[in-house]
């Protein structure tokens, strides 16, 4: 709130600033424009970048930092009382203090005795942290301010090129904004590694890597002796992969050989209908999916199954089609693939039409039909730029999350039976991480470690698709 | 030499062998294109039954039955010192039971067996009266209020009397009485405007997506306000201004890149950033919008590049010609004229930002919010999340209010997409 308000200040005063710088321009210039260098906007827009960015920064930066500022200065001195907790109640303890000097509900773990008395004298020093770092941001933000407009203002003059300046200003923001996705990358990369690093300080990389047994679970006291938990990922990659692969049996022919009609042999009217409605199916939010595949496919295909089950006759088989449930890696799986269709078509679309047309008259002049040119002439032709839809489908798939979060199931199992329950990647991060969970456990973390492997995983997938289509379109080009 | 080969047996023969293959490529030539066919009918097949399955599960929960009945407010149940510990829902089941005509026994089963059939929502009510006016107390007042989800499910035809008694939610009994008030014309059928008007509750014929809507309309103005400026000066830099150098080939490749990235990872990417680094508060419209504008951004700096890509050099040129600076030139004429292009591109990506849910999943957007929310910091939820919610709550009442809030989800996409082919249609230009 306070920040907003500051900002509102700051924005009136370089308002201001830009009217004076303005106006001291065409003064200078004894009313008359043309005297000067740039036009007169120019100068009161000097004016009012210095006036106003410097400190809006500032306040920004205080915004983003301040309460970190203030836990560790909170945090520096640790009383008796405290440092006898353990370190997440610690961590509650501190949170709180921050909470009820910022007048939001605290948790609800009820302090006594000593450690009231602590939580008072740091609730009181919170306050009196805030109250500094409020004060000082605001004095910091206002002298910023007048010294900006003092240092641009007088130099303000007929001579002066205030639009080359203001025009480096712009040059600064552009360049700002296209590092921000540079920065987003930096950001996961980090993030992901800093905490994937924590993570495998318990866990042994290894094991996680090539470990066939997933049960996440951290004993919740120290002498408890059943759950320490194991962190062995082989699992879900198995359940990823056996999902993906269905996925692409079903994404991969329907999406190729839509592609291949639309391009080769449909009319303008087909394409102008067929196409806008493949792309309502791409549009589709994958929440939507993944409620289709829990209430629908997945209650049908089970019915299936079961009725096949009833007709054989009564053996393993029999008895195992009977007792199938719904979240079989079969629904996600096909599910998914409806999900990709699109995605296949349209990517390979784009290839075949790259064709170059010379190629296919080239086949037709030979005697040879449309079916064949498909086959013999265009298809090799487009085969690497089709390998590489097929590749960005496949990190499409495995990095897909509603659907198998809401159709597939949550037991890390090592099976390739499609109609067995699976879980994947994607599915586990989403569990570890939703509901009550204290951030410092190996369990929420492997969360971190899961997401790394999915990242890396799909980037080199991503990187080695972009390198075929790249490498292909230069050969017509 | 023709003359030679003219007449022989031996051409005709294979020009007969030559038709049989050409049969044979002529057949395979329609099996492929038949392949192709079927293809693109199993797909469309699928989006049909996709959208035809949810608007079929969905389309009732637009209609609500509700019921209207004269309340008696007994002063001996209402105790005046604390209104708000009076059990009204008794007070509504006497009100119910006085119109069908029974009487509850001892131990209550009647009484018991009408509330199931009534909402909560009746109790609220009159609380709120009783409340506003104190007044009221002795008197009988008029209320008008929703059906418990079971009963109105029973009005769709979801519950059926041919099911087993034991296997339906409802008692014979129970559907007796609600014929009964059908047939008096105390329970009528009307638009539901209360899942409109509602936010997120427990109670399924309570819930609503109000707050769900808002909470993706407040999530959205984030994702805008940053992605759209952000993602339209990047593209502008390294399309106009950038020079051709390794550091902008790496900031190429890297955006390329990120549009791939799986969204799970950006949500990630927020838990880490935004909530455990930057204590930005959880499960907010500004988390869940600083998250899918990191997102978003790639895709629009993709959009906006190939619209300035699609402006002429000459509109540069000229511009150039008459005097006005590079920073003139792009801003007063290269990226006006891409506007309609930029602006299509980011309603096409803001679109798809509202579909996304597994980020928000990551940085607590699952909590049940049971209003609409407070503020930008304020705890909210959001429509996808809201489908994901219901989808896994287990009362039947819920997955119609699911498949209900995916069409309402679904139509607010159709919107922002039929904006962006207007806008492409009306202000393109082709050069």
């Amino acid at each position: 709130m306070l920040t907003w308000l500051s900002l509102l200040v700051l924005a009136l005063f370089s308002g201001v600033a830009f009217a004076a710088g303005r106006r001291r321009a065409v003064a200078s210039a004894g009313g008359r424009s043309r005297v000067l260098h740039s036009l007169p906007n120019y100068y009161g827009t000097y004016a009012a970048l210095w006036a106003g960015v410097p400190a809006a920064l500032l306040l920004l930066l205080g915004a983003a930092f301040g309460g970190r500022i203030e836990d560790a200065v909170l945090q520096s001195s640790r009383p008796a009382a405290v440092q006898a907790l353990e370190p997440d109640r610690q961590a509650v303890f501190y949170s709180d203090a921050h909470a009820i000097a910022a007048k939001q509900p605290p948790s609800e773990v009820t302090y006594e005795g000593e450690l009231k008395a602590a939580l008072d004298a740091k609730v009181a020093e919170a306050k009196r942290i805030g109250t500094v770092l409020n004060v000082g941001m605001l004095a910091g933000a206002g002298v910023l301010a007048l010294a900006g407009f003092l240092l641009a203002f007088p130099r303000i003059s007929t001579e002066f090129r205030a639009r080359n300046r203001v025009e480096g200003w712009i040059g600064v923001l552009l360049i700002g904004c296209s590092v921000a996705a540079v920065l987003t990358t930096l950001g996961i990369v980090l993030s992901l590694v800093w905490e994937s690093w924590r993570f495998f300080q318990s866990v042994n990389p290894l094991s996680f890597l090539f470990g066939t047994e997933w049960s996440p679970q951290i004993a919740m006291r120290a002498d408890q002796v059943a759950s320490a938990g194991a962190f062995g990922a082989v699992p879900l990659f198995a359940g990823t992969f056996l999902i993906m692969l269905i996925a692409m049996l079903v994404a991969a022919p329907v999406g190729l050989y839509s592609a291949i009609y639309l391009s080769e042999y449909a009319n303008r009217t087909v394409r102008g209908v067929v196409k806008p409605l493949l792309e309502i199916l791409a549009g589709v939010p994958t929440v939507v999916y993944g409620f289709f595949a829990a209430l629908t496919v997945g209650p049908l295909f089970r019915a299936g199954f079961n009725a096949i089950g009833a007709a054989l006759p009564p053996g393993p088989i029999a008895q195992y089609l009977m007792e199938v449930q719904n979240q079989m890696a079969l629904v996600a799986g096909v599910v998914m693939g409806i999900m990709l269709i699109p995605f296949v078509s349209s990517l390979s679309d784009d290839i075949i039409n790259a064709v170059p047309q010379s190629l296919r008259d080239g086949s037709y002049a030979m005697g040879a039909t449309k079916s064949e040119t498909v086959k013999k002439v265009v298809l090799p032709a487009a085969l690497p730029g089709i390998m590489a839809a097929m590749l960005l489908a496949v990190s499409r798939a495995v990095g897909e999350t509603m659907i198998v979060t809401m159709a597939a199931g949550l037991q890390a199992k090592l099976t390739a039976n499609p109609l067995d329950t699976v879980t994947t990647v994607t599915v586990q991060i989403v569990t570890l991480l939703t509901g009550d969970q204290e951030f410092d456990s190996p369990k929420t973390l492997s969360a971190f470690g899961l997401g790394l492997t999915l990242f890396v995983v799909t980037l080199t997938l991503n990187i080695i698709a972009l390198r075929i289509v790249q490498k292909y379109r230069e050969q017509y080009d | 030499m023709t003359d030679a080969t003219f007449g022989a047996a031996a051409p005709r023969q294979a020009l007969t062998a030559a038709d049989a293959r050409l049969k044979k490529r002529h057949a395979a030539e329609l099996r492929f294109k038949a392949q192709g066919i079927a293809a693109i009918v199993v797909a469309l097949i699928f989006l049909v039954v996709l959208v035809g399955r949810i608007v079929a599960q969905g389309y009732t929960t637009f209609e609500s039955h509700t019921l209207s009945v004269p309340v008696y407010l007994n002063p001996d149940r209402i105790d005046t010192s604390d209104l708000s510990g009076v059990n009204y829902d008794y007070i509504v089941a006497e009100a119910v039971m006085k119109k069908l005509g029974v009487q509850d026994d001892d131990l209550g089963t009647v009484s018991t067996k009408v509330q199931d059939l009534v909402s909560r929502d009746f109790g609220f009510q009159l609380l709120n009266k009783l409340k506003a006016d104190p007044k009221l107390i002795g008197q009988t007042v008029e209320v008008h209020g929703p059906l418990k989800a079971d009963a109105d499910l029973y009005f769709k035809g979801e519950i059926k009397r041919s099911t087993a008694e034991g296997d339906r939610k409802l008692d014979n009994q129970q559907l007796d009485w609600l014929d009964k008030l059908k047939k008096t014309g105390a329970i009528t059928s009307g638009f539901n405007f209360a899942f409109f008007t509602n936010s997120d509750s427990t109670e399924p014929e309570q819930a609503g997506v109000l707050g769900a809507v808002v909470g993706s309309a407040m999530m959205l103005i984030i994702t805008a306000l940053i992605a759209v400026p952000v993602g339209v000066l990047a593209a502008t830099y390294l399309e106009e201004f950038a020079p051709k150098n390794r550091w902008t080939d790496i900031i190429e490749v890297n955006i390329n890149n990120l549009a791939a990235v799986p969204s799970i990872v950006y949500g990630l990417l927020g838990l880490a950033l935004f909530i455990n680094w930057l204590n930005v508060p959880r499960s907010s419209p500004l988390v869940g919008g600083l998250v899918l504008a990191l997102m978003a951004l790639p895709t629009v700096i993709i959009a906006t590049r190939s619209a300035l890509k699609a402006v002429p050099p000459s509109i540069r040129e000229a511009a150039l010609g008459v005097g006005a600076s590079k920073t003139q030139t792009v801003f007063h004429h290269v990226l006006p004229l891409a506007m309609p292009g930029v602006m299509t591109g980011a309603i096409l990506s803001l679109a798809h930002a509202l579909g996304e849910t597994a980020p928000l999943l990551m940085i607590g957007m699952v909590s049940f919010v049971p209003g609409v929310p407070e503020g930008f910091t304020g705890a909210a939820t959001v429509l996808p999340v809201q489908v994901f919610i219901w989808e896994n709550a287990s009362e039947r009442a819920f997955h119609e209010r699911t498949a209900a809030a995916i069409i309402v989800l679904l139509v607010f996409m159709i919107v922002m997409n039929a904006a962006a082919v207007i806008l492409r249609r009306r202000f393109e230009r082709r050069w």
